[in-house]
């Protein structure tokens, strides 16, 4: 299987803002189930840093939007735009979530999120043959950059929590 | 195998069936006489366990310990009977609606637990005791006066569903062949852990056109087999009239571990003390 | 200051806060030092890291029902802490130690008047290397019960001996800085001292209590089919019946599980499952045939909110009707109900003995209050109540399975018993076991299986008879506890009650509770029911000589002493 499989086909400037909005769109997604998890689950900490971070990945989105211009590029997103064999790159993953989970590892859900944005859009800039979308590509890879070493940034204020972070000495609840 | 040597009219009791003459279910009572005199079996050492229908009046009929229980569970019945007293042979009769339908949770989980029981199911495509209507393996097209012009829907393959679910020994035999019957069942209940039997046993009154079975079974043409996938691939593609052994496993059985019964009960009040 | 005969503490927090452990091992602190306690919580719907309050009830005589309300509550925070807050009251007496950064106070804080002091626990751990907030909240209740850090320590030391010397000491450290920041706080009660006491002290829940009386009472083979609250009467037999040579087996669903019990009492090994209302509902057509072929088996329904999935997590006595009268078609059996967390030991030995005795089903009623509270006691006595059916050994002649005698009950034959064979049978039978239709054979069979009900002798262990005064309470189940103390309150004032809590619902001792209820003028029933099913069980099968008042209610709340008190005092 290619590395690409399942990945949409990004074969001029639009199909590359639509990728690239959807990406954002997702990511946003993501991360308010992750923080309505956590609202659900009594952890207002994280609820306040994953819709912290939905928010940015919106503003994200609406920048792509606006580089569009007049082209309708969530329409687009919504034709072309599937991660089929794949979740979409710059989604937290779901499965790594823990109701006593700290802002630590919410970020280095977030990093590992940014980074496959930038590998993927790196791929981008390394294949594409219409120049138009190699140099967006390289600016969304420059900007996938920046992310991460915000997030980098951002954990310096959250250090790794101990190893005992998930302990809970009480019992789960029998529910039905 | 044991000392006494029993004969078949040793395990029948002097209760009369209620079954229609003609009714295979008659066969299958011989079959089990048969069988169990040929294993030497003392009857008291046999439980019978059935639930609901025609065939699952077989236990009375026999001088064996037995137990007439509620629809489609007869299976349950047997483990809590057979892990408590493995001492026991414990032999499980049902018809293809009590064991196939309202009781077929109960066939998958005997299937995977392969306690050490035989399932005898009596398969007449029919419910009988209820005058006639449609079950699991009735044909789509069958007409009966609760479906109209057929079911519609596909039968159940239960010997394929026991193999995936795990029983440890699948035979088909036809009712009408009692001693090749009888010959099965000893088998099956000398094989360890959960062995399924299903016997084909016409139903005269409601199925008339069942007669022609005697005509249509006949001995499996391959040798039975130890081989899952083998035997998959035979279940999924035989006419449903293939008579003999067809799978045989090697799946130890599931006997939980009864404790020494030695411990002083106090014991057990540590757990609560300060 | 007084000393309090009684003292009741909540403790509240979320997302996995760790309030539970909190009072659970506040209990045990308690009880090391002499004291009597029960244990109980209320949770949100989640698994993990939902809103949960341990509510913790500590006093110098036996604990059978939360208080009216609470004197000491701790809020480690309040996220969502209204879901359950009708069931934890506060009142002006109440003190609130609260954490300023633990969110809102809920409403049943604000509205009750009671005083609040904030000690900022969520920061104070955060001072301390891997410190948790609980433990500041532990070391605030032990000050504020006048218990010693060491002794407040003791029993979170055995629950982390797994998780090493860090853990611990950051325990213990937190402990010590919640102590410290309790001393300037005025609580204003304290609890007096326990009465000294050579009996040896459990401290278990009333599932646990029920699953050891059942194994005292002769049960030896359990099938299991997890369901909430009744799973940890399952999960305690698992190992204990093994360790008494008997076993367990897991059923693919409730109606393999009362199958399978049928099939090993048959057996001749003594059998139970444990279930709350959808269970049950599920079991109740292999109750029949129990009854029928006289086969003794044990299920224990642990009841919740229902119908349908209800509110699995709280209480109700709502499955009174069902157990009683579920069955098609006359079906006459036992229905026992335990009255407190040690009474589930006695109540499911006794009902293990009387199935096995009487060769038929026991439903016994336990309740979620009950099953999943757990309480410091007294060691229960131990009762010569051990199953002993009767069974034909030696078989000459023809076996009668069903045979007539005196008290009703025939030697069962066990397989395996040269001579013994029948068949056991839901079909209608005659003495012999074989199916029949004919009228007599019939009537005579039901005769049979009601008269060995109705002429057993129960003895004095059918209720629990107490006080005397011409206005009787009748109650059942874990209410029995809260009508006692409301009973000792009312005679406080000098007002005389009896109070009446069968431990048998079925069969029913018209002349026994006649007797208890001879010279009464006003009857007030007491149940924790939407339907009022106890008053009418009572009303359909009981001569009621005075006046009745009912005072019933549906779960989840509880009904509290005070309100039962209140009820009494009202009809005067």
């Amino acid at each position: 299987m290619s590395k690409s499989a399942g990945t949409p086909k990004v074969a001029n400037l639009n199909d590359l803002l639509a990728v690239a909005y959807q990406i954002e769109i997702d990511a946003v997604d993501r991360y308010n189930l992750l923080a309505d998890q956590m609202e659900t689950h009594n952890n207002p900490e994280l609820v306040k840093v994953f819709r912290d971070l939905a928010r940015a990945e919106g503003i994200h989105g609406e920048e792509i939007r606006r580089l569009a211009g007049d082209f309708d590029v969530a329409a687009h997103a919504r034709q072309i735009a599937k991660f089929e064999r794949s979740e979409s790159p710059e989604e937290a993953e779901l499965g790594s979530a823990h109701y006593l989970m700290t802002p630590w590892h919410a970020l280095q859900l977030s990093l590992a999120g940014e980074k496959r944005a930038l590998a993927y859009f790196t791929s981008i800039v390394e294949t594409a043959k219409d120049p138009k979308v190699k140099t967006l590509a390289a600016e969304l890879v420059e900007e996938e950059a920046e992310h991460v070493s915000l997030v980098h940034r951002l954990l310096l204020r959250y250090p790794k929590p101990s190893e005992s972070w998930a302990d809970d000495l009480d019992p789960p609840v029998s529910q039905e | 195998m044991s000392s006494v040597a029993y004969k078949q009219a040793d395990y029948k009791s002097d209760v009369k069936p209620i079954w229609c003459p003609g009714c295979g279910d008659y066969h299958v009572l011989m079959s089990f006489g048969r069988a169990f005199a040929q294993l030497g079996l003392p009857p008291e050492k046999i439980a019978v366990i059935s639930g609901i229908g025609c065939s699952s009046r077989i236990p009375a009929y026999t001088n064996c310990y037995g137990f007439h229980g509620v629809h489609g569970r007869s299976l349950a019945l047997a483990a809590g009977l057979k892990v408590t007293r493995p001492d026991l042979t414990v032999v499980v009769a049902s018809g293809d609606g009590d064991g196939y339908s309202i009781g077929g949770n109960h066939f998958l989980h005997a299937c995977r637990r392969n306690i050490d029981m035989t399932y005898v199911v009596m398969d007449n495509h029919i419910y009988g005791m209820t005058k006639g209507q449609p079950s699991p393996t009735t044909e789509p097209e069958f007409d009966t006066a609760l479906s109209p012009g057929g079911t519609g829907v596909a039968p159940f393959h239960p010997l394929v569903v026991a193999l995936a679910s795990g029983a440890n020994f699948i035979a088909r035999c036809f009712s009408g062949e009692p001693n090749q019957t009888a010959d099965v069942l000893a088998q099956a209940i000398k094989h360890p852990g959960f062995s399924f039997v299903e016997i084909l046993s016409p139903c005269v009154t409601f199925r008339p056109d069942e007669k022609a079975w005697k005509d249509m079974v006949h001995p499996a043409p391959v040798t039975e087999t130890s081989d899952q996938g083998k035997a998959a691939r035979r279940l999924m593609t035989d006419d449903g009239f293939n008579i003999g052994i067809l799978y045989r496993g090697n799946r130890p059985p599931f006997q939980p571990a009864i404790g020494a019964s030695n411990v002083d009960l106090s014991e057990l009040e540590k757990d609560f003390e300060l | 200051m007084a000393a309090s005969p009684s003292i009741s503490i909540a403790i509240i927090g979320s997302g996995g806060a760790g309030a539970l452990t909190t009072v659970d091992s506040l209990l045990e602190t308690a009880s090391a030092a002499g004291w009597h306690g029960l244990f109980t919580r209320t949770m949100g719907p989640q698994i993990r890291g939902g809103e949960a309050a341990g509510l913790l009830r500590l006093a110098v005589h036996p604990v059978e029902c939360l208080p009216d309300r609470f004197d000491l509550m701790i809020g480690i925070d309040w996220l969502n802490a209204h879901r359950f807050g009708a069931e934890i009251k506060a009142g002006p007496q109440t003190l609130v130690v609260s954490d300023p950064r633990g969110g809102d106070l809920p409403p049943m804080v604000t509205q009750s008047g009671a005083r609040v002091v904030e000690v900022p626990m969520k920061e104070m751990a955060k001072a301390i290397p891997d410190g948790r907030p609980n433990m500041i909240a532990l070391g605030i209740a032990a000050r504020l019960l006048g218990f010693t850090v060491e002794q407040a320590f003791a029993p979170i030391e055995k629950r982390l001996v797994d998780k090493g010397s860090a853990a611990i000491a950051a325990s213990l450290a937190g402990i010590k800085v919640g102590f410290g920041a309790a001393a300037g706080i005025d609580f204003g009660m304290q609890l007096a001292a326990p009465t000294p006491s050579a009996a040896r002290r459990w401290l278990l829940s009333g599932n646990e209590a029920t699953a050891l009386g059942a194994i005292r009472g002769g049960i030896r083979f359990a099938a299991a089919y997890p369901i909430t609250p009744a799973t940890e009467i399952l999960e305690w037999l698992a190992p204990n019946l093994s360790k008494v040579g008997g076993t367990l087996l897991q059923a693919e669903d409730e109606l393999a599980a009362i199958n399978m019990i049928i099939g090993s009492s048959y057996g001749g090994t003594p059998a139970l499952t444990a279930t709350s209302g959808p269970g049950l509902s599920l079991m109740i057509e292999a109750l029949g045939l129990a009854t029928s072929a006289e086969i003794p088996v044990v299920v224990v329904d642990v009841m919740r909110g229902g119908p349908s999935t209800g509110i699995p997590t709280k209480s109700e006595q709502g499955d009174l009707n069902i157990a009683i009268y579920g069955m098609h078609g006359d079906a006459p059996h036992l229905v026992l109900a335990p009255q407190s967390v040690g009474d589930c030991v006695f109540t499911t030995q006794w009902a293990t003995y009387l199935a096995e005795t009487l060769q038929a089903p026991a439903i016994i009623l336990s309740d979620q209050f009950m099953g999943q509270s757990r309480a410091a006691i007294e060691r229960p006595a131990d009762v010569a109540f051990i199953g002993a059916r009767s069974i034909a050994s030696e078989i000459s002649g023809t076996y009668m399975r069903h045979a007539m005698t005196a008290n009703g009950v025939s030697p069962m034959a066990i397989p395996g018993t040269r001579g013994g064979q029948y068949t056991a049978d839901g079909l209608t039978h005659s003495e012999r076991a074989t199916p029949t239709s004919g009228a007599a054979d019939h009537l005579a069979q039901l005769d049979k299986r009601r008269d060995k009900l109705d002429h057993f002798n129960f003895g004095d262990h059918w209720a629990s008879i107490e006080g005397s005064g011409d206005l009787a309470v009748i109650t059942w189940g874990s209410l029995t506890g809260a009508a006692r103390e409301a009973v000792e309150r009312a005679a406080a004032d000098g007002i005389k009650v009896r109070m009446i809590a069968p431990r048998l619902l079925t069969p029913i001792q018209p002349e026994r509770l006649a007797a208890a209820l001879a010279g009464v003028k006003r009857i007030l029933v007491v149940e924790q029911t939407h339907g009022g099913q106890f008053n009418k069980f009572l009303r359909a099968h009981y001569d009621l000589p005075a006046p009745v008042r009912v005072f019933n209610r549906p779960g989840p709340l509880p009904i509290t002493a005070g309100e039962i008190h209140y009820a009494i005092a009202e009809w005067r």
